[in-house]
């Protein structure tokens, strides 16, 4: 039903909730269009004397919820960034302990001997068992030796070395985590991270190989170089959307494209070619724009990471704490509200997208500056995508997607020592991260298998009580 | 068909929404069912109609108890409902309609559409509906689409009806044709009850009327039972239903709108040529039947909307152009028609709600940054003056009652100094004791010399608060008359019809709750 027809539907005393909506009763279901707008308007009557009015409605509502039309509020996006922000921690770490079991089961399933163990399972069970077990604490134990500490190693360096892996493969995960994060705090979909870091790359890793520049001031402006290079190119699917209203879930993923084909073009352009070489790479980046390394050789982890940890604090502040902020997180919850409170709508979608691309931008200077030190065009990796699981994992919060960060790095770290010292596909890491990001997307799920009470409408109803026992009092 | 409802008790979790509650419609009765929003009419009647079952107690028909698995078996046992929200499709016609649910099959599973249409043309004829059976549902007005609704239940041979606020949507002269349809139901034999919260249609239709509160019966009463004896009933203290005001002084010019034409994304005229002007210390009332431009109007003077042409000036400066921030930060208070899309954002604090459109501005930002202590102090100082419940203001607004929302958007706009509001349906889906407070702040910041503009779909408020009241159809100002005008002329006039002919029209047909309106003003 169009806004037009919607609103030529008057209606006063918006009562509804009352009204059980999912059962099918046989007659002709009104639009949907007027049912959601019935349904965006909670009514509750309040005070000492109406105390059980309020009981009666909060719960006459409750039977309702579960079985209504999603997404009845003003959007979908933000009806997603809701559920997202108000999913529990229980359910994260819920989720992590699913995906290492159903992990542990596909590990046995590929091991050889638990394989073998299997053809005779009913003669000697135990076989295989044991040969499971012996497979998936194998794999974790590398897992964990790779990620965090390595308590074979000959020296304390190799020992903690993995720990400073994990955090070298975090800072991009982090970058571009925040930019996606803050883009859904938006209530925008932002898929371009991939793309974002490539545009940071190129610009970045220009600046870095191509121009010659004092220490400090070379290694600032190739970081802002980059910054630039993915705000750019974030903001690209910002303006359009802003201006035409583009869907930028769309956008984002077609620029995905043209910045993959636009760094392979690029590499084979002299400029960015290594002299007297075809490869399709370029020239390596000065040491001067070279992120400093803080701990030496032999460890990899350079500065990016304390700027990841810097940037972390801003974004938090620009999200939870600026006026920006308060804009952002309006128009993400409720565009309607923040247009009548004066917010402009379209400027927060075109600032949003570029400060996302400039973080994910940085992101790609921790490739090209960082770890890479030089532009090939697999430079983003697929942390533009993984990026999208860390926000998703982080909750689109800021210190909560360093910590997703952090824990995919380790997954990403670990997973080499695995594959090689065990024999685990390196693959198992990524249903691991898949399966982690299906029961985050799917609370329900995780609800449903662990059997935890639905969290909103028994909080909601708690309050209203209490509220009301306030006002009573 | 004589209904009977025995100790009817519906709890959801430890909650109980419907408690032991006794009702009997007589045949041929109209019940009226009084409550405010929440208090558990629309449950009793949800159990009623199969749709929810109830955890103790009985319904019976005719004296026989019964049983009802889904609304199906209501309806095959003659339960007929209007919801206030019509199911109806809109691109069906008045047969299909009908028709829908309760398909008069063919062979081979064709709809019979003849039988469809009989039905509808005989049914219609019989009542004198006046509904074409072929018509499209999204042509018809609102009033029409509930007789289909109507129709679609006496189909199914509805010995009892039930109505859902069924004048929500509706004219007074729409309800008037209502009230009609009811009383040669009841003539039939059918049985109504009749759910509402308009005290003024209870006293003009209802044979009896039961009055529930938090869930259960808190009294019966009879039709001459005066107004403010059922609200205190309803609400449960006693209730003050007029306004107390003084008779404005108007001042300058505050408000003026010139020529204001605005078109919608489909390039329809939505504003024809307004020219309004709304002067300091008075309220202009905006009434209509809702979709007549009344929500383009307001957008348009808060900066939503641009205009294809003509001018809105505040205290002689021009404000199209400008946007919504300079418009709010020039002295427009706005408080929007939906408070849950535009007033308020249901998952941020209370406190946050407070600040909504005063986020950037000092004390509660300085150098961009957000100042918690001050936005929280802000809010419990204004919650204590504005008399909103709550627990804390750092919850989601979400878990305030609506009435109480309501106030927290009042609040925010009232608080800072004004050059004029403009208030749209401030008081819808707020509880009667929050309604009360709401208009006395409305006159409060009238008596402070602000120019106020009301936009109200509900006549009783237009009447009450209005210093004039401006009529408005299709888009256009009908004419701009006194407050005390008489209730019919304003109906009329919310049809479209000019006030001269209005008036010579009201004077020789009283509507039922007009001529309730003049026994009330001969009584005291």
């Amino acid at each position: 039903m169009s806004e037009h027809e919607d609103r030529g539907r008057p209606e006063e005393e918006p009562q509804v909730p009352e009204e059980p909506r999912g059962r099918a009763d046989g007659d002709a279901r009104a639009p949907a269009g007027a049912e959601a707008r019935a349904d965006g308007e909670p009514e509750a009557p309040t005070g000492a004397e109406d105390r059980a009015d309020g009981d009666a409605r909060a719960t006459a509502e409750e039977p309702a919820r579960g079985t209504r039309q999603p997404a009845p509020g003003p959007s979908r996006s933000a009806q997603f960034v809701r559920d997202l922000l108000s999913g529990s921690w229980l359910v994260t770490v819920l989720a992590i302990f699913i995906a290492l079991v159903l992990s542990g089961v596909l590990i046995a399933g590929a091991d050889a001997r638990v394989q073998d163990a299997a053809g005779y399972f009913f003669a000697r069970p135990t076989d295989m068992l044991g040969a499971a077990w012996d497979a998936v604490s194998a794999s974790y134990t590398a897992l964990f030796r790779g990620s965090i500490f390595d308590y074979q190693a000959t020296s304390f360096a190799r020992a903690i070395r993995p720990l400073t892996e994990t955090m070298v493969f975090s800072v991009p995960l982090v970058f571009t985590g925040l930019g996606i994060a803050l883009a859904f705090r938006a209530g925008m979909f932002n898929i371009g991270g991939q793309g974002q870091i490539i545009a940071g790359a190129i610009v970045g890793g220009y600046i870095g190989f191509g121009m010659n520049l004092p220490v400090v001031l070379h290694l600032i402006l190739a970081v802002l170089g980059a910054a630039l290079g993915g705000a750019i190119y974030g903001g690209i699917a910002g303006v359009l959307k802003a201006r035409t209203g583009a869907n930028e879930v769309i956008v984002t993923i077609m620029l995905n494209n043209i910045a993959v084909y636009l760094i392979a073009w690029l590499l084979t352009q002299p400029a960015f070619q290594q002299p007297d070489s075809n490869l399709p790479r370029s020239p390596y980046v000065e040491a001067t724009a070279l992120y400093p390394t803080l701990l030496g050789p032999p460890f990899r982890l350079h500065l990016g990471f304390l700027l990841m940890i810097a940037v972390t604090a801003l974004v938090w502040w620009l999200v939870e704490r600026s006026t920006f902020g308060f804009e952002l997180r309006a128009v993400g919850a409720n565009p309607e509200a923040a247009r009548t409170a004066g917010v402009s709508v379209s400027k927060v979608i075109i600032v949003a997208m570029l400060v996302a691309g400039a973080l994910s931008g940085l992101g790609g200077s921790a490739q090209v500056l960082g770890t890479e030190g030089l532009l090939t065009a697999g430079v983003a990796a697929s942390y533009g995508f993984d990026a999208i699981t860390v926000a998703l994992l982080g909750r689109a919060r800021a210190w909560g997607t360093l910590a997703a960060g952090l824990l995919f790095g380790a997954l990403k770290a670990g997973g080499f020592l695995m594959q090689s010292t065990t024999q685990t596909p390196i693959d198992i890491i990524l249903v691991m991260q898949s399966i982690i990001v299906l029961l985050i997307a799917a609370p329900p799920l995780v609800r449903a298998i662990f059997r935890l009470p639905a969290p909103r409408p028994g909080r909601r109803q708690r309050s209203v009580l209490e509220a009301q026992e306030v006002a009573a009092a | 068909m004589k209904l009977e409802l025995r100790g009817i008790t519906k709890r959801f979790g430890s909650l109980v929404a419907n408690d032991s509650i006794d009702l009997v419609v007589e045949p041929g009765e109209i019940h009226a069912l009084l409550g405010e929003n929440g208090a558990g009419k629309s449950t009793l009647m949800n159990v009623l109609y199969g749709l929810y079952d109830p955890d103790d107690g009985e319904i019976l028909l005719d004296d026989r108890p019964v049983r009802f698995d889904g609304p199906g078996d209501a309806v095959a046992a003659g339960i007929g409902m209007v919801h206030q929200h019509f199911m109806l499709v809109p691109i069906f016609t008045v047969a299909e309609s009908v028709a829908l649910g309760y398909e008069p099959a063919g062979r081979l599973g064709i709809i019979d559409r003849r039988t469809a249409r009989k039905r509808v043309t005989e049914i219609s004829d019989r009542f004198g509906f006046d509904v074409d059976p072929g018509a499209v549902i999204e042509d018809l007005p609102v009033g029409v689409q509930q007789r289909v609704e109507i129709i679609k239940a006496l189909s199914r041979e509805a010995k009892i009806l039930i109505l859902d606020e069924p004048t929500a949507v509706l004219t007074p002269q729409e309800t008037d044709e209502l009230i009609e349809i009811m009383r040669q139901l009841k003539a039939e034999g059918t049985s109504i009850v009749f759910i509402t919260h308009k005290l003024r249609e209870v006293r003009a239709i209802a044979d009896s009327i039961t009055v529930i509160r938090r869930g259960k019966v808190v009294g019966e009463a009879t039709p001459d039972t005066s107004e403010t004896e059922l609200a205190s009933l309803m609400v449960g203290r006693s209730v003050s239903m007029a306004v107390d005001k003084d008779p404005a002084e108007p001042g300058d010019d505050g408000l003026v709108i010139s020529d204001l034409t605005v078109l919608d994304s489909r390039n329809n005229v939505v504003l024809d040529h307004i020219d309004l002007t709304v002067r300091r210390g008075e309220i202009l009332a905006v009434a209509g039947v809702q979709g007549n431009g009344q929500t383009e109007l307001t957008e348009t003077i808060l900066g939503l909307t641009e205009p294809l042409q003509g001018s809105i000036t505040l205290d002689g400066k021009e404000l199209t152009g400008t946007d919504v921030k300079s418009r709010l930060r020039a002295g427009v208070g706005f408080i929007p028609e939906d408070r849950s899309t535009s007033g308020v954002i249901s998952t941020f604090t209370v406190a946050e709600n407070f600040i909504l459109d005063l986020y950037d501005v000092e004390p509660f930002a300085r150098a961009g940054t957000l100042r918690p202590q001050v936005i929280q102090d802000n809010a419990r100082k204004r919650a204590e003056e504005y008399d909103v419940r709550l627990r804390d203001v750092d919850d989601p607004i979400s878990t305030l009652s609506g009435g109480n929302q309501q106030k927290v958007v009042v609040a925010r706009e009232m608080s800072r100094p004004l050059r004029v509001l403009v208030a749209s349906q401030p008081t819808r889906g707020v509880d009667v004791g929050s309604v009360e407070f709401i208009h006395k702040q409305i006159v409060a910041e009238r008596d402070n010399g602000t120019p106020v503009l009301l936009v109200s779909s509900e006549l009783d408020e237009a009447m009450n608060l209005g210093d004039r009241i401006a009529v408005m159809y299709r888009g256009a100002i009908v004419g701009i008359v006194p407050g005390d005008t008489d209730r019919d002329v304003l109906g009329l006039m919310m049809a479209g019809v000019p006030l001269e002919e209005a008036q010579a029209q009201a004077a020789v047909h009283r509507t039922a709750l007009a001529a309730a309106d003049d026994q009330t003003e001969e009584a005291p």
